[in-house]
C-alpha cells in the first residue's frame, strides 16, 4: 500500500490534518525501518484529542538531508495500549515511559516500564502506578538490584552534598567496580509542558526561559521560533543575529565552566580558577547584551528586547579577542598534563553504537564519533549564513568529552567574532499576530548540551492544545548510566560531570 | 620531664593547625586567588567547637569516642619526636613501635566508627582507609628499619639524630628513605594526588567520607587530629632530611621551624601542579614507595653499615 508522505523541514508549521495517520502495524514499521535506515527519532509523544482518543506522532529526522518525517496513529480510548517499540529500538525507551505515565497508555512489552516524573495522567483515568503516583515520590520506586556476595547498593541523593539539582542514584556495586546504576529523577516536575497550553504568549516565554535553568537562551529561541512560525511572523535578519550570539555566549559559559568544574573534581586547582574566571567573563557579556548573566528576558517571539550598538560590538570584539588568548592557554595547560590526562583517558566510555542506539544528542554524541549538530544539520536562524563546523572526538570517555567542550568553544568565539563583524540590520521587533489555527509547528535548538526540540499544536481556535518539550538531557540521562558501566565508582563524579545533564529539563 | 611534655604538646596544638593555613594559601597563590586566611583552620576549630553535637540513632559509643581516641593518639605520639632544638621529652628503646601503633589505633577507630554509622559512603571510605593504609604501614616500618640499622637505635628520637652522620655515608639510601616517606605521608594525610582534602565528592573521597557524620567537637578534634598527625609526620620528615642535630639550639630552632614552612609550601605546590590519581592508582604508588624503600634496605644490607 502506497502511503503519503509528509516531510517537514525544521522551524516549520503546517496543518494537522497533512499529517499521514497510520495503522498501529505500519507506524510501528515506519519508525523501525526508518531508524534502521539512517533516521533517527527526534520525538514521539501522544496527544488526546477532542474526542478522547489519543493520538501518538513520531517525528523522524534525516541529518543528512536536514529533513524531518512527520506521522501519528491514533489509539482508541478505551483500549489504551500498544506494542512498544523500545525492544528493537532502545531510543524509544524514554518517549514510551514519558507517554506511558502522560497518557496511561500501556506499552505491551517495554523491558524497563518504570514511572519518569511520578506525576498523575492527564486523562483522569487510573495510572499505571498507581502506588507510586499517588504516594510521596522515594521508597515506592522499584529499584533494579543485583544480589551477590561483596555486592553493595550504594545510595546517593536526593540531596547532594554540592550545590547541584535533586536526583537519585541506585548504585550496584562490586567492590569499587560499577555494576549497574539506576537513576532515579522526577523530583523538579513543575508541570510546565501542562501549563503552557493554559498560558499567554507573554507568561509562556518566561516558563520556556526557566525550562532549564542554564539554557535559558536555547529555550526561550525555540519556543519564539515556534510562536513566530505559528503566527508566520518574520523576525529581521539582526534579531536572529543578535539570537545566536546570546546563544553561542550560553554555551561558551556552560562548556567553559564544565570544563573548570572537571578540573576540580580531579582536584587540579589552577585551571578550575581559571576556567571559573572565564566562564565569569562570557556570563558577563550576556549580562551587557541582556541585562542578565543567564540571558533572561532577551529573547521574545518576534525579536529580541535588546541590541548592541556599535560601541558595544567594539568592546565585545576586544574581550572575545582576549578570552580567546585565555581559553588557549588555560586548556593547554589542561590537556597537556600527563597527570589530567590519566584521569580523564578510558574513563566512562560511551561506544559511537551505544551512542547511536540510545539516540544520544549534543557534544555527549560528537564526543562518541556522531556527527550530529543542529546547527548544521537542521540549520535555523544565522547558522543558516555563518556555517560552524562540527566538532566529533571518537573516543567517547571523558577526555573525548572535555576535548569536545574545548574545540566547541574554540568554533563558538570564532563564529562570535564573524557575526559581530558584519551584524545585519533591521528592526529588533515585529509584530506577531494571532496563531494560525489547526497547526502544528515544530523547531529545534542546538542549545549547549545538544537537540532542544519544542513541538506545538493549535486548535480550531488558534488555542495550544499541546506543547511538548524535549531538553537534550531527556535524551542523555540514559547515556551517563552505560558509560558508568564497569568503571570505578569513585570516577563515577567525572563521568557525570562530563556530561553535566539537566535535571530540572528532564523533569519538565 | 612533666613541664617538657606540655611544652612540647602546647607548641604541636599552637602551631599545627598553622601548616594546614600555609598549604591553602600557597594552592590559593598558584590558583591565582588570594584564598582564605593564613589561620582560618584556627577559625574552623573554633567554630566547630562553640557548637553542638548530632548523633544519629543508630550509632554507639564507639562513634562518640572515636574523635577523641583519635587526637589523644596522636598528641601522645608528638612527644616521641624532636622538634627543632628541643629533645624529645619522652622516649624509650623501641618506641618506634609505639609510634607506629599509635597512628594505628587513631585510625582504627576512626575507622570502626565509620562502620557504626552503617552509611554505604561511610563504609567504602572505610574499605578504602584500610586498604591504603596497609601499604603505607610496610612502607613505614621499612623506613624505619633502614634508619635503625644506620643508627644502630631502635628509639626514634635518638635514630634521627644520628643522621647527621649518616648523610655523609648513606645519602643515597636517606633520599631513599625521604622519597618513600614523603609518600607515606601523602596518604597518611590524605593529600592530592592520594585523596583530595577539599572536594565535596562523597564517592571519591578516602579519609573525608569516613568523618561525614562527625559534627560539633566531634569534628572539630577529627579536624585538629589530622592537623596534628600533618604535623608530627612532617616534623619527622624535616628531621630525617636536614641533618641539624649538634648544631647550637638557635641554629636548630630556625632549622627545623624554616624546613617546616618550606614543607607546607612545598605541599601546597605538589598539590597545585597535579590532579588527583585515579583510586585504582593508589595501591600502585605504594607499591612504588616500598620499592623505594626495600632498595634502600638492599643497599644497607650488601654494602653493611
Amino acid at each position: 500500500m502506497e502511503q503519503k508522505e509528509f516531510h517537514a523541514r525544521n522551524g516549520q508549521s503546517w496543518e494537522l490534518n497533512q499529517i499521514p495517520i497510520l495503522e498501529e502495524s505500519s507506524f510501528r514499521q515506519k519508525i523501525l525501518e526508518g531508524c534502521h535506515h539512517n533516521l533517527r527519532l527526534v520525538n514521539l509523544y501522544a496527544q488526546q484529542d477532542e474526542n478522547r482518543n489519543i493520538k501518538v506522532f513520531a517525528i523522524l529526522g534525516n541529518d543528512q538531508e536536514g529533513r524531518l518525517t512527520v506521522f501519528a496513529m491514533q489509539i482508541p480510548h478505551d483500549q489504551a495500549l500498544f506494542q512498544s517499540l523500545t525492544s528493537e529500538l532502545p531510543q524509544a525507551h524514554m518517549f514510551e515511559r514519558e507517554m506511558a505515565e502522560q497518557f496511561a497508555i500501556a506499552p505491551i512489552g517495554h523491558p524497563w516500564l518504570k514511572p519518569v516524573r511520578y506525576h498523575q495522567n492527564y486523562r483522569n483515568v487510573s495510572d499505571l502506578w498507581p502506588e507510586v503516583s499517588s504516594k510521596s515520590i522515594p521508597g515506592v520506586y522499584p529499584f533494579y538490584r543485583v544480589n551477590g556476595e561483596e555486592v553493595h547498593e550504594v545510595a546517593v541523593g536526593p540531596v547532594h552534598a554540592g550545590i547541584i539539582e535533586p536526583g537519585h542514584f541506585r548504585f550496584q556495586c562490586h567492590g569499587e567496580e560499577i555494576l549497574n546504576l539506576e537513576i532515579q529523577l522526577g523530583y523538579q516536575h513543575r508541570g510546565i509542558e501542562k501549563v503552557m497550553e493554559n498560558v499567554s504568549v507573554e507568561r509562556a516565554v518566561l516558563l520556556a526561559e526557566s525550562i532549564a535553568g542554564d539554557s535559558v537562551i536555547g529555550h526561550a529561541t525555540a519556543y519564539c521560533n515556534i510562536i513566530e512560525s505559528l503566527s508566520d511572523c518574520e523576525i529581521s535578519p539582526r534579531a536572529e543575529a543578535i539570537r545566536s550570539i546570546a546563544l553561542e555566549l550560553e554555551r561558551l559559559s556552560n562548556h567553559i565552566g564544565d570544563l573548570g568544574a572537571l578540573s576540580t573534581d580531579i582536584g587540579f586547582l589552577p585551571p578550575s580558577a581559571y576556567f571559573g574566571r572565564l566562564r565569569g567573563e562570557f556570563l558577563n557579556l550576556l549580562m551587557e547584551l541582556s541585562g542578565n548573566r543567564y540571558g533572561r528576558s532577551l529573547c521574545r517571539p518576534g525579536g529580541v528586547l535588546f541590541d548592541l550598538d556599535e560601541g558595544m560590538i567594539k568592546n565585545f570584539r576586544e574581550r572575545l579577542l582576549i578570552a580567546q588568548r585565555d581559553l588557549k592557554e588555560i586548556s593547554d595547560l589542561f590537556f597537556s598534563k600527563s597527570s589530567v590526562l590519566s584521569r580523564l583517558e578510558g574513563t566512562g566510555i560511551v561506544s559511537k553504537k551505544t551512542a547511536k542506539e540510545l539516540g544520544l544528542v549534543g557534544p555527549v554524541a560528537r564526543a562518541s564519533g556522531l556527527g550530529l549538530d543542529v546547527r548544521s544539520d537542521y540549520a535555523f536562524g544565522m547558522y543558516r549564513f555563518n556555517y560552524i563546523p562540527v566538532s566529533t572526538v571518537h573516543s567517547g570517555d571523558v577526555y573525548a568529552r572535555a576535548l569536545i567542550r574545548w574545540l566547541e568553544s574554540q568554533r563558538s568565539i570564532e563564529f562570535l567574532l564573524d557575526v559581530l563583524n558584519q551584524i545585519p540590520e533591521g528592526d529588533l521587533q515585529t509584530k506577531v499576530s494571532v496563531l494560525k489555527p489547526n497547526h502544528m509547528a515544530l523547531s529545534m535548538i542546538e542549545g549547549w548540551r545538544g537537540e532542544i526540540v519544542h513541538v506545538a499544536m493549535t486548535d480550531s481556535n488558534s488555542r495550544v492544545v499541546r506543547y511538548k518539550i524535549k531538553d537534550p538531557s531527556f535524551s542523555n540521562w540514559m547515556g551517563l548510566s552505560m558509560a558508568v558501566r564497569g568503571v570505578q565508582i569513585s570516577d563515577f563524579p567525572l563521568c557525570n560531570k562530563s556530561f553535566n545533564l539537566s535535571y530540572a529539563g528532564h523533569d519538565l | 620531664m612533666g613541664f617538657q611534655i606540655l611544652l612540647h604538646i602546647g607548641i604541636v596544638i599552637i602551631l599545627s593547625p598553622l601548616l594546614l593555613g600555609i598549604i591553602g594559601k600557597t594552592k590559593a597563590f598558584f590558583a591565582g586567588r588570594w584564598g582564605a586566611p593564613l589561620l582560618q583552620p584556627y577559625y574552623d576549630i573554633g567554630k566547630l567547637l562553640r557548637k553542638g553535637n548530632v548523633y544519629s540513632t543508630t550509632t554507639t559509643w564507639i562513634f562518640q569516642a572515636a574523635p577523641i581516641v583519635s587526637l589523644a593518639a596522636v598528641l601522645v605520639s608528638s612527644i616521641l619526636i624532636p622538634m627543632g632544638g628541643l629533645k624529645a621529652p619522652f622516649s624509650f628503646w623501641g618506641d618506634i613501635i609505639l609510634f607506629a601503633g599509635l597512628y594505628a589505633l587513631a585510625r582504627f577507630f576512626i575507622i570502626i566508627a565509620a562502620l557504626d554509622t552503617g552509611s554505604s559512603f561511610e563504609g567504602m571510605g572505610a574499605s578504602r582507609e584500610a586498604a591504603f593504609s596497609c601499604l603505607a604501614e610496610i612502607v613505614l616500618f621499612l623506613d624505619f628499619i633502614i634508619l635503625a640499622l644506620l643508627s644502630k637505635k631502635l628509639i626514634l628520637s635518638e635514630m634521627i639524630m644520628r643522621n647527621i652522620l649518616s648523610w655523609e655515608l648513606f645519602g643515597p639510601v636517606l633520599l631513599l628513605v625521604v622519597a618513600s616517606y614523603f609518600l607515606v605521608l601523602l596518604t597518611e594525610n590524605a593529600r592530592i594526588p592520594i585523596d583530595d582534602p577539599a572536594t565535596h565528592l562523597e564517592l571519591t573521597m578516602i579519609h573525608e567520607v569516613m568523618v561525614l557524620d562527625h559534627s560539633g567537637w566531634d569534628l572539630a578534634y577529627i579536624l585538629y587530629g589530622a592537623a596534628i598527625k600533618l604535623f608530627v609526620l612532617g616534623a619527622l620528615l624535616v628531621n630525617i632530611l636536614i641533618p641539624f642535630h649538634g648544631l647550637p639550639a638557635i641554629v636548630q630552632f630556625m632549622v627545623f621551624w624554616g624546613g617546616m614552612i618550606i614543607l607546607a609550601i612545598g605541599l601546597g605546590i605538589v598539590e597545585s601542579c597535579m590532579a588527583r590519581l585515579r583510586l585504582n592508582r593508589v595501591p600502585q604508588l605504594l607499591t612504588g614507595a616500598f620499592v623505594l624503600a626495600l632498595v634502600g634496605l638492599l643497599i644497607i644490607l650488601v654494602k653493611g653499615v
